[in-house]
Formats: C-alpha cells, sequence, structure tokens
C-alpha cells in the first residue's frame, strides 16, 4: 500500500464574524486514497475545502501538499499547485461551449486553439461515456451532463488532488456509478479524492478513510473497514442513536380511511405529465422515484407551482381550480421547494420576515400583520421548532442550511396548512434536524394535516409514509401501502423489475 | 417608543451611514468656509408674500423634484434591480399632458388645474406601466427597457403640444411652483412632505414594502410564497409614474413653462445617483427610501455649494463627480470590510490592554 | 444520418443566433429602402457616409459591448469621447504635434478606463454609479478646458483629416455629368480595424473567452480559475482606450471641438450594442453584431430622412420603436429557447 502522505492540513483555524468555523483541524490524504469528510451541516466541511481550495484565507494552521509548505490565494492558485474542485451547485459557463468550459482558466499562453480544445474534449468526454458533445454551449446539456463536464475537466487537469463536494446529489444511480468508477480508475493513477457526502452508502462503497468533523472540530480519522455505519452516524451528530432507531420502531402506521382532503384526476402541467392522486386527511403520503422521475413535478403541480395545463382538482370533495400558488395556498396547502436557496429563503430579509411571508400573502396585500403580532409569530415559532438564531432579526441567510429550513417551515406551520407538502426537506442538512424534521411531521399528522413527503434517502420516507407513491419516467408505476412498504419492494419498484398494478 | 428609537438607530443607521455622513461633510465644510451660507431670511417676493429665502431654502425647495423622482426610483430598484432611465423624458411627457389640459380649457380654475394633475398622472402612468410591462412580463432589465422611453420620450413630449413650448400663467400655477400666499415656505417642499408621508402611510397599511422586497431579493421564493411578482414590478413602474408626474408638474409650475426639451434633463442620473448615496443597493432588494430622501438632497446641497463657491454651472459636473466618487468609495463593501477589521482590531487591543491593566 | 451525432452541426450558440437575426434585419431593411425609397439608397456612398459619420459611434460600441459582455456597463463613452476631442484640439491649436495628441487621447481614454476598472473591478463599487461619476467628470472637464466652440486649426492635422480612400468603380455619375468616386475617411478605416482586433481578441484569446465566461457566471468563472477582478478591470481599462480612439476618431470627422459634442453617445453606443446582440446581463455578444447594431440605428434614421419625414423628432421615435422591436424581439427568442431546452 501507498502510504505516501500528499496533502497535510495542520491545525487549520478560520473564524467569520461572530463564529468560529474551525479550529485546529487536521486533515491528511494520502495518495491513491478516496477520504471521506463527513460531519454534519455546519460540522465545517466547506469551511476547510474553501481553505483548500483558496476561496477563504486561513487564520491560522499550514497546508503542505507532497511535503512542501503551501499557501492558497485563489482557486487558480490551487488549480496550478494541482489541487481541482467540482462543487454540488455546477460551477461553469453555460454561455460557453462544453470544451471551453473545459479549458478556460488553465494553460500558459494567450491565445486559445478551439481546433485542438474540442478534439480533445471529445476525446475524453468518449472515454469517460459523457454523451455531450465538445462544440455544444454547456447551456444546452441536462443538470447532470453538466457536472460530468465539471468532473472531465477536474480529471483532465491531471491533479495531485481531487476535492468532490458533494457531486452525486444530481446524478441518478447509474451516472453515480458511472462517477464511481472514475474515481476508482483515478485512484489508481495515484490521485487523492477528497470525497463530501451526506449519502453513508456511498461512503462505504468507494471511500478507504473517513475523517469527521463536528462544530468546526475534528472528531478523528478512520478507515473505513474499521467504522460501522451507525457509529459513524453517532461520531457526527455526537448523541446516541436511541432516538434513530425510536422512531424507526414506532412503525405502526395506520392506513385509516379518514376523509379524503385532495383528489386529483389526470392532472398536468408544463413539467409533468397527467397523473391521478389523492390524500387523506392526517395522512403522509410520499412520491418516491430517481431524481428526474417526475415525482418533484408532480407535486409541483398539485401546488400550482409550474404552469397547470390539465386536470380535475378536488378538495374535500369540491371541485377547485387551482393554477398558480395563491390558488393552492388558500384552500390550504403549502409547499417547501426542493431547492432551499432558490425557492425557500429570502437571504437577506429577517427570520421574522421570512416566518410571516406566507401568511401576510394569504391575508393579503392591504392587511399587513402588524410588527407585534409578527415578532410574537416569529418568537414562538424560534422556540417551537429550537430555531438557532441570534435573535429574529438576524438575516436568515446568516443560518445554517438547517435552521433555514427549519424558518421555511415555520413559515408554512404559522399558516396551518390542511395538506403540507415538503419536498426534500432533509437535504444537505445534518442529522439531528433531520430526526427533528421527521418526527414533526408524524406529529402533524397526528394532528390531522396531510403531508407529502419526498426524500432522496428510502429509508427515511419508509419511516415516515403510510403510503409511497413510486414514479419512473414521469409516470406513476406503483402505490405501496402495508407489508409492502420496505427497501427491497421500493426498489424493485423503483427499478421496474415487476409489474405492479395501478390504482 | 423607546424601543421603536433603538431599533431606529440600531437597524436604520447602517444604512444611514453614509448619506448622513456627507450630509455632515457638507455643513461643516460650509460652515468653515463661510457661516452666512446658512442664514435665513424673510424677505418679501414678487407676489409681496413673505417668504423664506436662503441657501438652505433654495437647498430644500431645489431638490423637491429629484427627491419625489428618488422615492419611486428606489421602489422599482427595490423590485426589480434596475433602474428607470427614462424618468426625465417621462416628466417632460406628463408635464406637457398637465400644460395640455390648461391650454385646452378657457379659463384656469382650481378644478381645471386638478383635473390636468390627474390627467398627467394617467398619461404618466400608462407610460410607467408601458415600462413596467416590458420589465415584469418580457423580462428586460429595467435599464434596458427604459432606454426605449429615454431614445423618444421627450419627442413623444414634443408631439403633445405640436411643438411648441407654451405658457401657462395662473396664480394657482404660481402657487404650485412658488409659494401658497400666507405659507412661507416653498409649495414643492410641501409637496415633497405630502409625498413622503403618503409613502410612509402606504407602507403602513399594505404589505408593499415586504412584497417588493421579497421580489427583489429572491423572485422565484416570492412566487413560490404566492406573490404575484410580476404585479409587484408592474406596480412599482405605476407609483414611479405617479412620483414622475408631481415632478413633472412641480417642474412646468416653477417655470410656468413647458419646454420639452430642458424639463428635468439629466434628472434621471440624479435620481439613481440618490437612490445610491442613500445606501439602497442598486441590485435590488432590502430598500429605504429615507435614505434616498436624504440622497437626494445631498446631491442639491452639493450643488448649491459649489455655486456659491462661485463655480460656473456648467462646471459644476466635474466637481460632483470626485465628492460621488469620494462618497462611494467610503461607502464600497471593500473598504466597509476593511474599516471593520481596523476597528475590531482596535477595539481588541484596547481590551487587551484594559485586561492587562486589570492584572 | 440522424443518428449520427458527431456530424450534425451544432444549432447556433445564443451570441451567433441574435447576431444573425440582426444582420438579417439589417440586409433586408436596407433592400427594402433600395427597392422602395431608392436615391441614395441605391449608391454604395450611402453606406460608406453611414460610416464615415458613425466612425467613432462603432469605435466606443465596441468597448462597451466588451464592458457589456462581461457583465458591467460604461456610461461614460460619449463624455470621454467629448473630452479627448476638446483636449486634443486646444493641445493642437497651441502648436502641438500630431503624434503626441494621439498619444494624449489614448492616455485620456486609458487613465478614465483606469479608475473605472479600479473602482468597479477592486473596490467593488456598482459599475453604474462609477461610470455615471465618470461621466460628469469628462463633460465637466470639457467645459473647464472651453465653454466655446474650438476650431481647429493645425496645418498636420488638416493632411491627416483630408487622407481618404477612393474608390472610383463604386462611385456614381452626379447630375452634372462628373463621375464621383465613393470616398471613405480614414476613421472608419480606423473603426474596421478596431472591430477586426477585437474580434480576434473575443474569439482566439484567453482574456476574451474570459470576458464571456464572466458575463456568463461570474462565481462560475471564479471557481474555474479566472482572475476575475484582472479580467474585470482590463475590460473597463479597453473600453476607456477605444473612448480615446473614437475621440480621435470623431475630431477627425469634424475638425472641431464643441461641449456638447458625442451627447448622448452614450445611450447611442448601448442601443447599438443591444440590437447587436450583446445582452446587458453579460456573457452574450459580439462586436460583429455591435457593427450592424449600429449600421440598422443610422439606417433607420436615413430612411426616416428619406421618407420625407424631416422633423428630427421622427428619427428618435422611430430609433425608440425599433429599439423596443429589438429587444421584445430578443426577450422573446431567448425565452423559447430556454423553453426548448427544459
Amino acid at each position: 500500500m501507498q502510504e505516501v502522505e500528499l496533502l497535510q492540513m495542520r491545525h487549520i483555524n478560520k473564524v467569520f464574524p461572530g463564529v468560529k468555523a474551525l479550529s485546529d483541524v487536521d486533515f491528511t490524504l494520502r495518495k491513491g486514497e478516496i477520504h471521506a469528510l463527513m460531519g454534519e451541516n455546519g460540522a465545517g466541511k466547506s469551511t476547510l475545502i474553501k481553505i483548500l481550495t483558496g476561496v477563504y484565507g486561513m487564520d491560522g494552521g499550514e497546508i503542505t501538499v507532497e511535503g512542501m509548505n503551501v499557501s492558497i490565494h485563489s482557486p487558480q492558485d490551487a488549480q496550478n499547485k494541482g489541487i481541482s474542485t467540482v462543487y454540488q451547485e455546477i460551477t461553469l459557463c453555460p454561455n460557453l461551449t462544453v470544451a471551453e468550459n473545459m479549458f478556460i482558466g488553465r494553460g500558459e499562453g494567450a491565445l486559445v486553439f478551439h481546433r485542438d480544445n474540442e478534439n480533445r474534449a471529445n476525446e475524453i468526454l468518449k472515454k469517460l461515456g459523457i454523451p455531450a458533445r465538445a462544440s455544444q454551449q454547456l447551456g444546452s446539456c441536462s443538470l447532470a451532463v453538466q457536472q460530468m463536464v465539471a468532473i472531465a475537466r477536474a480529471v483532465d487537469m491531471e491533479c495531485k488532488v481531487l476535492i468532490l463536494d458533494e457531486p452525486t446529489s444530481s446524478l441518478d444511480d447509474k451516472e453515480v456509478n458511472m462517477l464511481f468508477d472514475l474515481m476508482r480508475d483515478l485512484k489508481k493513477q495515484g490521485v487523492g479524492i477528497i470525497f463530501v457526502t451526506h449519502f453513508l452508502e456511498q461512503v462505504y462503497e468507494v471511500c478507504d478513510r473517513i475523517t469527521v468533523l463536528r462544530n468546526g472540530e475534528l472528531v478523528g480519522e478512520y478507515l473505513t473497514e474499521e467504522l460501522p455505519q451507525v457509529e459513524l452516524v453517532a461520531k457526527m451528530i455526537g448523541k446516541e442513536l436511541d432516538e434513530l432507531s425510536n422512531l424507526g420502531e414506532t412503525e405502526e402506521k395506520k392506513v385509516e380511511n379518514k376523509e379524503i382532503f385532495y383528489e386529483a384526476e389526470s392532472l398536468s402541467s408544463n413539467e409533468a405529465m397527467p397523473f391521478d392522486f389523492c390524500i387523506h386527511k392526517g395522512e403522509v403520503n410520499g412520491f418516491t422515484g430517481l431524481l428526474g422521475s417526475g415525482r418533484s413535478e408532480s407535486v409541483r403541480a398539485i401546488f400550482g407551482a409550474d404552469k397547470v395545463n390539465g386536470g380535475n382538482v378536488k378538495i374535500k370533495g369540491e371541485d377547485v381550480k387551482i393554477t398558480k400558488p395563491i390558488d393552492a395556498m388558500k384552500h390550504g396547502i403549502g409547499y417547501l421547494a426542493e431547492d432551499r436557496k432558490r425557492d425557500g429563503i429570502i437571504a437577506e430579509l429577517s427570520v421574522r420576515e421570512n416566518i410571516i411571508l406566507a401568511l401576510q400573502v394569504m391575508k393579503g396585500f392591504f392587511k399587513p400583520i402588524s410588527r407585534s403580532e409578527a415578532e410574537a409569530f416569529a418568537d414562538e415559532y424560534i422556540k417551537v421548532l429550537n430555531i438557532k438564531t441570534a435573535s429574529r432579526e438576524t438575516p436568515v441567510g446568516s443560518l445554517s442550511g438547517g435552521n433555514q429550513q427549519k424558518v421555511i417551515l415555520a413559515r408554512w406551520l404559522l399558516t396551518h396548512p390542511d395538506y403540507l407538502i415538503l419536498d426534500e426537506p432533509t437535504r444537505g442538512i445534518d442529522v439531528g434536524t433531520k430526526l427533528e424534521i421527521q418526527k414533526l411531521v408524524l406529529k402533524l399528522a397526528e394532528d390531522g394535516v396531510s403531508v407529502t413527503f419526498i426524500s432522496s434517502e428510502v429509508e427515511e420516507m419508509l419511516r415516515t409514509c403510510s403510503r409511497l407513491i413510486v414514479m419512473r419516467d414521469r409516470h406513476i408505476v406503483g402505490e405501496l401501502t402495508g407489508s409492502d412498504l420496505n427497501q427491497a419492494q421500493v426498489m424493485k419498484t423503483i427499478a421496474g423489475g415487476e409489474a405492479v398494478n395501478e390504482g | 417608543m423607546k424601543d421603536n428609537f433603538r431599533r431606529f438607530f440600531k437597524g436604520g443607521l447602517g444604512q444611514l451611514t453614509i448619506p448622513i455622513i456627507a450630509i455632515l461633510f457638507l455643513v461643516g465644510f460650509n460652515l468653515v468656509r463661510d457661516p452666512s451660507f446658512f442664514s435665513i431670511e424673510i424677505t418679501q417676493n414678487n407676489n409681496g408674500n413673505m417668504v423664506l429665502a436662503g441657501n438652505l431654502i433654495s437647498i430644500i425647495n431645489g431638490a423637491s423634484e429629484l427627491a419625489v423622482l428618488a422615492m419611486g426610483m428606489t421602489l422599482v430598484t427595490a423590485a426589480c434591480g434596475g433602474q428607470d432611465i427614462s424618468v426625465g423624458a417621462a416628466a417632460a411627457i406628463a408635464g406637457s399632458a398637465f400644460v395640455k389640459i390648461l391650454k385646452v380649457s378657457p379659463n384656469i380654475t382650481g378644478v381645471t388645474v386638478a383635473a390636468a394633475f390627474l390627467f398627467a398622472c394617467v398619461v404618466a402612468m400608462i407610460f410607467g406601466a408601458f415600462n413596467g410591462t416590458l420589465v415584469s412580463v418580457f423580462k428586460i432589465q429595467p435599464m434596458i427597457a427604459t432606454l426605449i422611453l429615454y431614445t423618444c420620450g421627450r419627442s413623444i413630449a414634443y408631439w403633445i403640444n405640436g411643438g411648441a413650448t407654451p405658457t401657462v400663467s395662473s396664480p394657482i400655477i404660481t402657487a404650485i411652483g412658488g409659494f401658497i400666499p400666507g405659507i412661507p415656505v416653498p409649495t414643492p417642499v410641501l409637496i415633497v412632505i405630502t409625498v413622503a408621508i403618503i409613502f410612509v402611510l402606504v407602507f403602513h397599511f399594505t404589505s408593499l414594502e415586504l412584497f417588493t422586497q421579497s421580489v427583489g431579493i429572491n423572485g422565484s421564493a416570492a412566487r413560490l410564497n404566492g406573490i404575484n411578482s410580476t404585479f409587484i414590478k408592474l406596480l412599482s413602474f405605476i407609483i414611479l409614474g405617479l412620483c414622475v408626474a408631481v415632478a413633472g408638474t412641480i417642474g412646468v409650475s416653477r417655470l410656468g413653462l413647458i419646454n420639452h426639451e430642458t424639463l428635468l434633463l439629466d434628472i434621471e442620473m440624479d435620481a439613481i445617483l440618490a437612490v445610491a448615496i442613500g445606501g439602497n443597493n442598486l441590485g435590488g432588494g432590502k430598500f429605504k427610501i429615507s435614505g434616498s430622501i436624504i440622497g437626494a438632497y445631498v446631491i442639491q446641497m452639493l450643488t448649491i455649494t459649489l455655486y456659491a463657491m462661485k463655480v460656473p454651472s456648467t462646471d459644476v459636473k466635474a466637481y460632483k463627480a470626485i465628492v460621488i466618487i469620494l462618497l462611494v468609495v467610503i461607502g464600497s463593501p471593500v473598504i466597509k470590510s476593511k474599516f471593520q477589521k481596523t476597528v475590531s482590531r482596535v477595539k481588541s487591543n484596547k481590551q487587551r490592554v484594559s485586561m492587562k491593566g486589570a492584572e | 444520418m440522424r443518428n449520427n451525432r458527431d456530424f450534425r452541426r451544432e444549432p447556433l450558440t445564443d451570441t451567433q443566433l441574435l447576431m444573425t437575426i440582426t444582420i438579417f434585419i439589417f440586409v433586408a431593411m436596407y433592400l427594402l429602402a433600395m427597392a422602395f425609397l431608392r436615391g441614395g439608397f441605391l449608391h454604395a456612398q450611402q453606406i460608406f457616409d453611414m460610416l464615415n459619420d458613425n466612425a467613432s459611434l462603432i469605435i466606443v460600441s465596441c468597448g462597451l459591448t466588451i464592458v457589456m459582455i462581461g457583465g458591467g456597463i460604461d456610461i461614460s463613452v460619449g463624455a470621454v469621447t467629448s473630452l479627448v476631442v476638446m483636449s486634443c484640439i486646444i493641445y493642437l491649436n497651441n502648436g502641438g504635434n500630431i503624434f503626441v495628441s494621439v498619444l494624449l487621447a489614448l492616455g485620456i481614454g486609458v487613465a478614465f478606463g483606469l479608475v473605472h476598472g479600479f473602482l468597479v473591478s477592486y473596490l467593488e463599487i456598482q459599475p453604474f454609479i462609477v461610470t455615471l461619476a465618470g461621466m460628469f467628470f469628462a463633460r465637466g472637464f470639457t467645459t473647464i478646458l472651453s465653454v466655446n466652440p474650438q476650431k481647429i486649426d493645425h496645418e498636420g492635422f488638416a493632411k491627416l483629416r483630408d487622407v481618404k480612400i477612393e474608390i472610383p468603380w463604386l462611385g456614381y455619375v452626379a447630375k452634372n455629368g462628373n463621375r464621383v468616386p465613393a470616398r471613405i475617411e480614414l476613421g472608419v478605416v480606423i473603426a474596421f480595424v478596431c472591430v477586426l482586433l477585437i474580434l480576434v481578441l473575443l474569439k482566439y484569446f484567453k482574456l476574451g473567452r474570459n470576458f464571456y465566461a464572466m458575463g456568463g457566471n461570474q462565481q462560475s468563472a471564479l471557481m474555474l480559475g479566472i482572475n476575475v477582478k484582472r479580467t474585470r478591470f482590463i475590460s473597463y481599462v479597453l473600453s476607456g482606450l477605444l473612448s480615446g480612439v473614437s475621440g480621435f476618431v470623431f475630431m477627425m470627422h469634424t475638425g472641431a471641438g464643441n461641449a456638447t459634442n458625442a451627447a448622448g453617445m452614450e445611450m447611442n453606443a448601448i442601443a447599438s450594442s443591444i440590437i447587436g446582440g450583446t445582452l446587458l446581463t453579460g456573457g452574450v455578444g459580439n462586436v460583429v453584431g455591435t457593427l450592424f447594431g449600429t449600421l440598422t440605428l443610422t439606417t433607420i434614421k436615413k430612411i426616416v430622412v428619406s421618407s420625407g419625414l424631416n422633423d428630427p423628432w421622427w428619427q428618435s421615435i422611430t430609433t425608440g420603436g425599433m429599439l423596443c422591436f429589438f429587444i421584445l424581439l430578443q426577450s422573446v427568442v431567448l425565452a423559447r429557447r430556454a423553453k426548448k431546452r427544459s
């Protein structure tokens, strides 16, 4: 085994105004290993990576690459020192061609040789099996392909250290496997890979070592085979796992046939194919399927988030028309969007303003909520949901991801919805908050609120939902209840191994 | 009440720091230069009214159109993340419409003036809605969308009055542009105060502020929360249209004539400047109308100070530019963060010193 | 054939699409004018006149296009042009040397570009405000130099100004029977050299591609290892430099300076860039498009005049209408494309 230390970060410190983001963190990457960097949100993973890539400067500590002391001032600097990064958000330019995105910002000389670059890019794309053409405008590729192009770029830079910061969140299983093959390939060539992900299974599939951070501090570095999954989770959240299993045990899912709250018949939108759907009062159901299967698009159609262009909708048995979000809200439907940053928070406004927003919209333009009322609402939900914020006047953008998600939850809870749609409420947030949200969902259902819950983690959905609607290729391909609610059956239905009767 | 005050200074001053510093600087500069700059006297004007006069009055009076436009511009900036560069041209149109009605009616009474003003408002709102539609429905950047009216607005104004520059003489018009008999404060100043109060009332009795900021900061999220962002953007332009009508009416009334070529010429640049000096982000989002109003007075005070220093009116722009650059450099994010770092370093040094002392 | 992806022609990029539309509309408009208005439109000199009169506009528009591709804006270009004209005239009238006056023109332009670039990229001040201040300063300083119009009185310069390229075979026979050759001024040649150089810069130089990357997505450009601050800085310096060139060309065309020279040129330049397919959001645009944008703008004015609507106000109304048409067209075209993709 090569045990050559490729990259060492020693005693890294980083302070943001008011927060100590990293204190005295060490990290070591060896040649030819895949090293998972794990931790809850706010644990300091992204800060550590941004220091390594020169986006942030550090307030203390040292970095050595192959034994040489280095200081990294900018992303370009990092690239030149052999450190490449692929971020979760696509950091390419949609207005340029695929080839240009792979070669821009690199190499010596002042000129660009388009022909050479395109030939070379086509070679690499072919080798990696990426379905894109070098001369294509990047914006015309799907998001997954764009992500792959970003990886192709990093691969081609013959980097020594490759950082993959949650690259799999927009890829489907096939693409993830392709990526893993690629990673193993690179590993053989002696590249050190830092892999950041929220998916534990993926860590155990490809990683050799795991470093765990918590609250800006180093918990430890472990060999993957020596650290069982449960222990890893325990190290990440720093508390015993009883809670996790407890929640799992309350599995007596009552499929009470209460009255139907919402019913749709061949509902379709610009993004979603026609589908039938209904939900009972106090029921938790889930939409599952691979990314791009149409699960998000379907719930968006229910809420009127995309342009609805067909179908009949009944609420409590009465015909209603829902074509835009405000219609849905007036009928007691709330929708927590998949992309928190883009569709959820109003970053520069305060926690208070973010919490009252939906209620204010429902009350109407001419009936503003008074300041004192708003403050009372905000204080109440900050307490109920245990939102960690300096004050209710703090801009919501400065909170951590999990707390931002809670603020948006508070926003919808304040409207006292009859039916709440939660699209990936637990994505990219820490395990502790995940649990809190799952509990909240179950409690809401007990109180008679209907909930639609979507998550990429099937396990999470099995724990919370009493009915799962499975989608594939933008169609509903199955509905699972009762004893069918197990991982194997869900996987089988998603994969389409078995004809499932459709309601 | 006390809480309110604290909130105002705690939350408010951050953004208002630069404009207030600018005002204080200008005041200080003038005090050193010539304290008589601030003298206010009561004189008799041409119409025999006792009125206030002096540099301060001409600053506050002269900035009226600018202040009104800056208020509307703030709203458009916040909602759309861009600026309307056609306000000067639109004001010329509104002014022409105002004069058109006055010219049509046989004699000018309070009713005809009111009717003319209403007509000017409607016309300005229609043009505001035109800009607003391009921005909100067709998703064109405000500056580009309003470039159209900027290019041809004054030609439309020309066309309304058949190419002439008609004059209107009436005591009512003189009163609007100058002084109401018995009141020593210039009427435009009173109009600005009225408009400002209307804005405060609108913010208090509607959710305009919250909705505008939401749309400006994150349009997609605002939409998913049921806010009709198209409408909010359109509304901001229509409100700006009203401000344009008011500014146009003041402008026409001051001179008693409409000159479509020169009425409020280049005021769009000053209005945008006022918004920026007021600490508002020209990229949209959070805003403070009070900042923009102060910004308007900063600009006017600067101009009058330069006049008082015998700088020829044609050269004023050059000096204005220097002061603007100084202001925005002080207010720039880079300088701010450097300044904050220095302050915190000094503070922590002090702490260390005091701690050492305690030991 | 259909399955063979590698040989399929790529669909046009946004930049190419918008530029193609502009060129197509310009050609169609000009052909229609030739068919229906005849007169001057049938002579090649008509196009040359348009170029002669607008050489400096073409040059500043190109500079502005660079800044706009990078996602910025420079509204000082007209005022800087005017300041350059006035400074050079005063220098030349006081017995200056032509070569030095060229350096003076470029120097003033670059100086403005340096200051703008520094304030925008390194102090992160909004470009609109910075260049607005630049515009105020340049206009104000022009009047400080001279409020009165200045006529140039310099022998060497007169020679330079009168350099014209004559192309006999493109000329026409005037009413008195003399053959008048087509005339192109030196300024047009300079303008075309500028267009060509910038075209090459934008297409084949890393710097040029960096402008596009920066305008397309600034954050990404940073992550891709582009020095965004320096790139933005250079874009403003280039724009300043071209304003300097434009000033000299303007002076060669008019031979006189006036405080209101090139008034409103910045907005004409923005209009040219937009009609040429540059988006103010950045990342999309091309100087060839801008060249045709300027020509389209000028042709409209010529058509209005030839149609007998001599009133100058008609020009601005039709210009406004044309601008409206192009802006809406681009908005619709790009929106339809975005829809198709998703």
